[in-house]
């Protein structure tokens, strides 16, 4: 079995028509995607929750919280009824496509990134508390100087939400239809490889989705070194 | 600067994205399929030929039967290729199928262990197996998940009056999944398993399982395809998707259907009128 799943990954890697590029490239897009959209609503629902007083300010932190444990699934579910030809916005001929898969882990991982990036943002903000009020900047400039000095934590946070992207296959499957050359990503070809009982390809599939997801991470996690660097020298 | 080049490159990307989806092709089917077709590879060999034929397109979201139908009632396919006579009659009956045609057929068996502990092995009789896997208590994986193959499983066990329901959960399995990933649970935990012949065939994990029960005419697979009515779902590509159910049930696509085979072995075999 090793000897297959090596043997599997090589010919994924070299053969040009295992179609594994296509693959990842779609699973990056769409991940990539969900994520930057998502970091631009949930760094802001998240810095207007740290930094404002409202009534029912609590009520939408244990919402966003709770969120966070919503299953895949149930999300794919709920954006299919909404993308179906017989659902509300079916006349957009959304359903599987990838901008379908786009929407539904948009809306999976925006409540993860607003209430991560919330608690950092807070804490931030509580410590300079004394200085914004002795320096008496207004409060944009105090939300731009935290948001700027919290950007490290808040990259960790992006992170979070592309992994929880990139391995998510319960709402990609049931939006996306797992459709050859057009919906097809990582996760729901290495469902597809188990359904085939071919366990050898899946893992094959398997390591090289890590393999990218640690190259991301490295990659991102120099920039941040040397950004710091930079930033404290 | 830098930044705003990658905005807005990221900005082109996501329209990308948008532009990209709403292109669909006049000649592109959605296809609504059950999983045998697709897990087989049929639809991998049938495409090109297909698209030299008659330049038509498929894009093909494999589920199970009674998914498969659902989706289609909700308007979401242009065509239905599935394995249910009766449900898929009750489909047409309501308005949702234009007109039911029979397409193809394989057969269903009975795979296991090889160790056999209800002694089937060599049957042609679906209803005695199945009754001596019930009185020996032997493990039995069933799909679960209102498929095809579900449906056809329920209808053998009451044909040998076996009652699931109150073994469900000790040596009755009901797995809720697709046939490979009941399959796999089923060579997992060494249980018996009902599957169609062609999703078999093509399965890559098969271990020290066999086929032990096959030949029985109640385990005869009828495949059927359908144009989804274009009266209810006015998305339907309805002149295509004729079209592509002609070329089906012509000489050539059933000659066509009738040469895929994996390993030497046939896995459909064409029957349209």
């Amino acid at each position: 079995m090793q000897d297959s799943i090596l043997s599997r990954t090589l010919w994924l890697l070299k053969s040009a028509d295992s179609g594994l590029w296509e693959v990842v490239g779609l699973s990056l897009r769409v991940s990539g995607t969900a994520v930057l959209i998502s970091c631009a609503f949930g760094f802001i629902l998240g810095g207007v929750l740290a930094t404002t007083r409202f009534r029912g300010r609590s009520a939408i932190h244990i919402f966003l919280n709770a969120s966070m444990s919503m299953p895949p699934v149930v999300v794919g579910l709920i954006v299919y009824m909404l993308l179906s030809r017989s659902g509300p916005l079916g006349w957009l001929g959304l359903l599987y496509t990838p901008t379908a898969m786009i929407i539904a882990q948009t809306l999976l991982i925006t409540p993860l990134i607003a209430a991560l990036s919330r608690q950092i943002i807070e804490d931030l903000f509580n410590e300079y508390a004394e200085q914004f009020a002795s320096m008496r900047l207004s409060f944009f400039k105090k939300i731009r100087a935290t948001l700027w000095d919290a950007r490290f934590s808040l990259l960790t946070v992006a992170l979070a939400g592309l992994g929880r992207s990139l391995s998510e296959v319960g709402a990609v499957i049931i939006v996306g239809g797992n459709i050859e050359h057009l919906t097809r990503v990582m996760t729901t070809a290495i469902a597809l490889e188990t359904s085939k009982g071919d366990l050898p390809m899946a893992l094959a599939l398997g390591a090289i989705l890590l393999t990218i997801a640690l190259l991301i991470n490295t990659l991102l996690s120099m920039l941040n070194l040397s950004a710091r660097r930079f930033a404290y020298a | 600067m830098k930044m705003n080049n990658n905005l807005t490159l990221k900005a082109l990307a996501a329209l990308f994205t948008i532009a990209s989806s709403i292109s669909a092709h006049a000649d592109t089917l959605l296809v609504q399929s059950t999983t045998s077709t697709a897990n087989s590879g049929l639809y991998k060999y049938l495409k090109p030929i297909l698209k030299a034929d008659t330049g038509i397109e498929l894009n093909v979201v494999a589920v199970g039967t009674g998914q498969a139908i659902k989706n289609a009632r909700n308007c979401d396919a242009d065509i239905l290729l599935v394995h249910s006579k009766e449900s898929e009659e009750a489909l047409v009956a309501d308005g949702y199928g234009v007109k039911r045609f029979d397409l193809m057929y394989n057969d269903f068996i009975i795979v296991g262990p090889s160790n056999d502990p209800a002694s089937v092995s060599g049957s042609s009789d679906v209803t005695a197996s199945l009754l001596k896997i019930a009185q020996s208590q032997s493990t039995f994986a069933s799909r679960g998940d209102d498929s095809g193959t579900h449906k056809k499983e329920i209808k053998l066990w009451d044909g040998a009056n076996v009652d699931i329901d109150t073994a469900s959960g000790h040596w009755y399995r009901s797995m809720g999944s697709g046939m490979g990933a009941t399959l796999n649970a089923a060579v997992g935990m060494s249980a018996y398993a009902l599957t169609d012949r062609a999703t078999w065939i093509s399965y890559n994990n098969k271990s020290d399982f066999k086929i032990l029960v096959e030949g029985d005419n109640k385990l005869f697979n009828q495949y059927g395809v359908m144009l989804v009515n274009p009266e209810k779902c006015g998305n339907v590509n309805a002149h295509t998707g004729q079209q592509f159910i002609d070329w089906l049930r012509s000489d050539t696509g059933q000659n066509a259907i009738a040469k895929f085979s994996i390993d030497g072995q046939q896995l459909f075999f064409p029957n349209a009128n």
